[in-house]
């Protein structure tokens, strides 16, 4: 598939495979695309940072390629790593006597090496230069993050064993962040930026009718107003549009057409995951429920 | 390149200059980027262009008021109707020094009320040559100390010898002992014929723990703000510290502290916070505190100070309920309280009676000696969870 030539191009796109996002979402991958850089977005926990990057790997008709980030990630998780068992295996078959300078560079080649996403992404063939989601980097530590500013600005790898590999065509880079730190400038620099903020109640209902098409519209309305109150409660954990969509698939699960109180309580934990926030909504269901029917 | 953007290109390099002095990051890299990507779009729509330069000139969410007021106040022609005082669709005001304020308002046609008007500096008393000997001024009450004091207890400060305590992280190192290293161990395996000879062992580096501290400057404090704000940014040079403080809401002022130079992050700190010394609400605060930055700014096992008379207009039970949340993510909770250090104090106040039982330790805050007890502590947590 061709690449987007317009900001209605992606837009277009986007909707078709069901993801609803802004025309301002859409112009950044736009220009991400055009001017070849990596996209940095970042946005609260569930308003679908993650999967605008799967949905773009569907666009472009590219493979994607994910690399989930965690603390003290390094090298042989991100990169490469020989596959020393079976390294040792192979020297072990070998007979005495044969040449050793000879078995050291066969088992030192691109045969006995595995391939993490990082190498994948860079040493690539594919028809269309694949989409690289690095997935909550925040989760990982500083170390990664400048291995990764340096990465991102060469697209290229060193393997002492096998020397550089460099990217022959450059993939598209998503780098998601959820904020539980900041990731540090010079690496955000390198990025084009977008903050994806929670939906308004119309964009959120109709997320709602395209993600979870199970659920009636009127009860698609409802859970999505339901949630636009709870976000506007004090909350130790905000309900994300992921939440939502659970919600109301949980709903249209149990046959309910719309809410009531009784539903809505027996329901809630797919919306809230903190026992305190849980009991401060328990009290005001009536009321959240009169509301979101209003809406 | 479409004709327009002919006389585009110096605009776009102002917009640029206007961005940097309102306090983004507007380098040559971005300028570049931005002529780049406005090559992409359709200059006539209005909403693209500003999404297209958000983009590229905004790295993180709290930017992007300060870019949406400057490109309300660069790009949108200025409104005949509008009256002295505000234009429609301009609500902000832009962060800047006076003297570049006065300047854009000239070269943009503004009136006086867009760009904030900055007060007077704070002025602090020139040093004079008061003189206390190290040892009188460790133990002299916050609350007594002359200006010339404030400025050794400054250095005293700025030297003290401990550093916050590490912690175990994931990430392994070599090591004599600890798990094996088979990457270490199967390259060495190689190179001698296949057999595991020599194991190699590797365990998790150690890190410094983050400190986190939030700091009452509402009006009971206010004789020990100055003192605090100084020990925060002494601690912030050589520390991975984020810093709050409150009175009735809590204001973050991590990258207020970043000036080198105490008196201008002082400057900025009390330019950034709007109710230095006002009233107390603590449970707010804390609730707050919970609710933004916990998730962003308590992770890697981080201690919390908090430091407070605990004078405490707010509800107890809501204090308790805000402390039993943070007490659950943070490694250490830790209260000062300054006044502790005088004599027969006892901590009666609703505030102090509801938070003490949820706290690690409860220390004293109104000397350098209080301080350096602080110091020896955070230096001797241990390095695993737990531990309380």
């Amino acid at each position: 598939m061709s690449a987007p030539t317009t900001i209605e191009d992606v837009e277009r796109r986007l909707r078709e495979r069901r993801y609803i996002g802004d025309r301002s979402l859409a112009t950044s991958i736009f220009l991400a695309l055009q001017l070849q850089k990596p996209l940095f977005i970042e946005g609260e926990a569930g308003v679908g940072k993650t999967e605008a990057a799967k949905v773009m790997a569907d666009v472009l008709g590219a493979r994607l390629i994910r690399l989930q980030c965690y603390e003290g990630i390094d090298l042989a998780h991100a990169v490469y790593e020989w596959n020393y068992p079976r390294q040792l295996l192979h020297i072990r078959l070998m007979g005495e006597g044969q040449d050793r300078k000879a078995a050291e560079r066969e088992i030192f080649s691109s045969e006995f090496l595995l391939r993490r996403p990082l190498l994948d992404a860079i040493d690539n063939d594919d028809a269309t230069p694949p989409v690289l989601l690095i997935d909550e980097i925040d989760r990982s530590d500083e170390e990664f993050e400048a291995f990764l500013l340096e990465l991102l600005s060469e697209f290229q790898v060193s393997i002492p064993e096998i020397g550089t590999i460099k990217a022959r065509q450059v993939p598209f880079v998503v780098i998601t962040s959820n904020r539980t730190r900041e990731v540090h400038d010079a690496l955000k620099r390198r990025c084009l930026y977008h903050w994806i903020d929670y939906p308004d109640l119309d964009k959120e209902v109709e997320i709602v009718r395209a993600r979870a098409p199970e659920a009636a519209d009127g009860l698609a309305r409802e859970v999505a107003a339901l949630v636009q109150g709870l976000r506007g409660m004090d909350l130790y954990k905000v309900p994300g549009v992921a939440e939502t969509l659970d919600w109301a698939r949980s709903l249209a699960a149990l046959g309910a057409t719309q809410i009531d109180a009784g539903l809505v309580n027996a329901t809630m934990g797919a919306a809230l995951k903190y026992q305190e926030d849980l009991e401060r909504v328990r009290e005001q269901v009536p009321a959240l429920v009169e509301k979101a029917r209003r809406a | 390149m479409p004709e327009a953007q002919v006389d585009l290109l110096p605009r776009l390099g102002a917009f640029a200059r206007l961005l940097h002095d309102a306090g983004l990051e507007a380098g040559p890299r971005r300028l570049t980027d931005a002529t780049r990507a406005l090559g992409f779009i359709d200059l006539k729509q209005h909403a693209d262009f500003r999404s297209a330069l958000r983009s590229v000139f905004v790295s993180r969410k709290e930017d992007i008021p300060t870019f949406e007021a400057a490109f309300d106040i660069f790009w949108t022609p200025p409104d005949p109707r509008a009256a002295a005082g505000v234009i429609p669709g301009r609500s902000r005001a832009l962060p800047m020094a006076p003297e570049r304020a006065k300047l854009w308002m000239n070269a943009l046609g503004l009136n006086a009320s867009q760009l904030n008007r900055e007060q007077n500096p704070t002025e602090f008393p020139a040093s004079s040559s008061g003189y206390s000997s190290e040892e009188l001024l460790r133990h002299k009450d916050f609350e007594e100390m002359t200006w010339a004091e404030t400025e050794q207890v400054k250095r005293l400060l700025e030297q003290a010898p401990w550093r916050v305590a590490e912690r175990r992280t994931r990430r392994l190192r070599p090591s004599r002992s600890g798990r094996i290293d088979l990457r270490r161990s199967a390259r060495h395996a190689i190179r001698s014929s296949g057999e595991l000879m020599t194991l190699f062992r590797r365990k998790p580096r150690v890190r410094r723990r983050p400190l986190v501290l939030i700091c009452d400057v509402s009006g009971s404090m206010e004789r020990y703000s100055r003192l605090l704000m100084i020990f925060a940014h002494a601690i912030s040079r050589r520390e991975d510290l984020e810093a709050f403080v409150f009175s009735t809401r809590l204001t973050r002022i991590t990258r207020l502290l970043r000036h080198r130079d105490l008196d201008r992050a002082l400057d900025s700190v009390s330019k950034g916070v709007h109710d230095f010394s006002g009233g107390t609400r603590i449970g707010d605060a804390i609730g707050d505190f919970n609710r933004r930055w916990a998730r962003r700014v308590l992770g890697h096992g981080a201690v919390v100070v908090i430091i407070s008379d605990g004078w405490d207009r707010g509800d107890p039970a809501q204090l308790t309920a805000e402390l039993v949340h943070l007490r659950r993510s943070a490694h250490r909770l830790i209260w000062l309280n300054p006044l502790l250090g005088s004599e027969g104090y006892e901590p009666l106040t609703r505030g102090m009676a509801a938070a003490l039982p949820l706290c690690d330790d409860f220390l004293a805050a109104h000397n350098v000696d209080a301080l350096e007890d602080l110091g020896r502590l955070l230096a001797s947590l241990p390095p695993l969870r737990g531990g309380r």
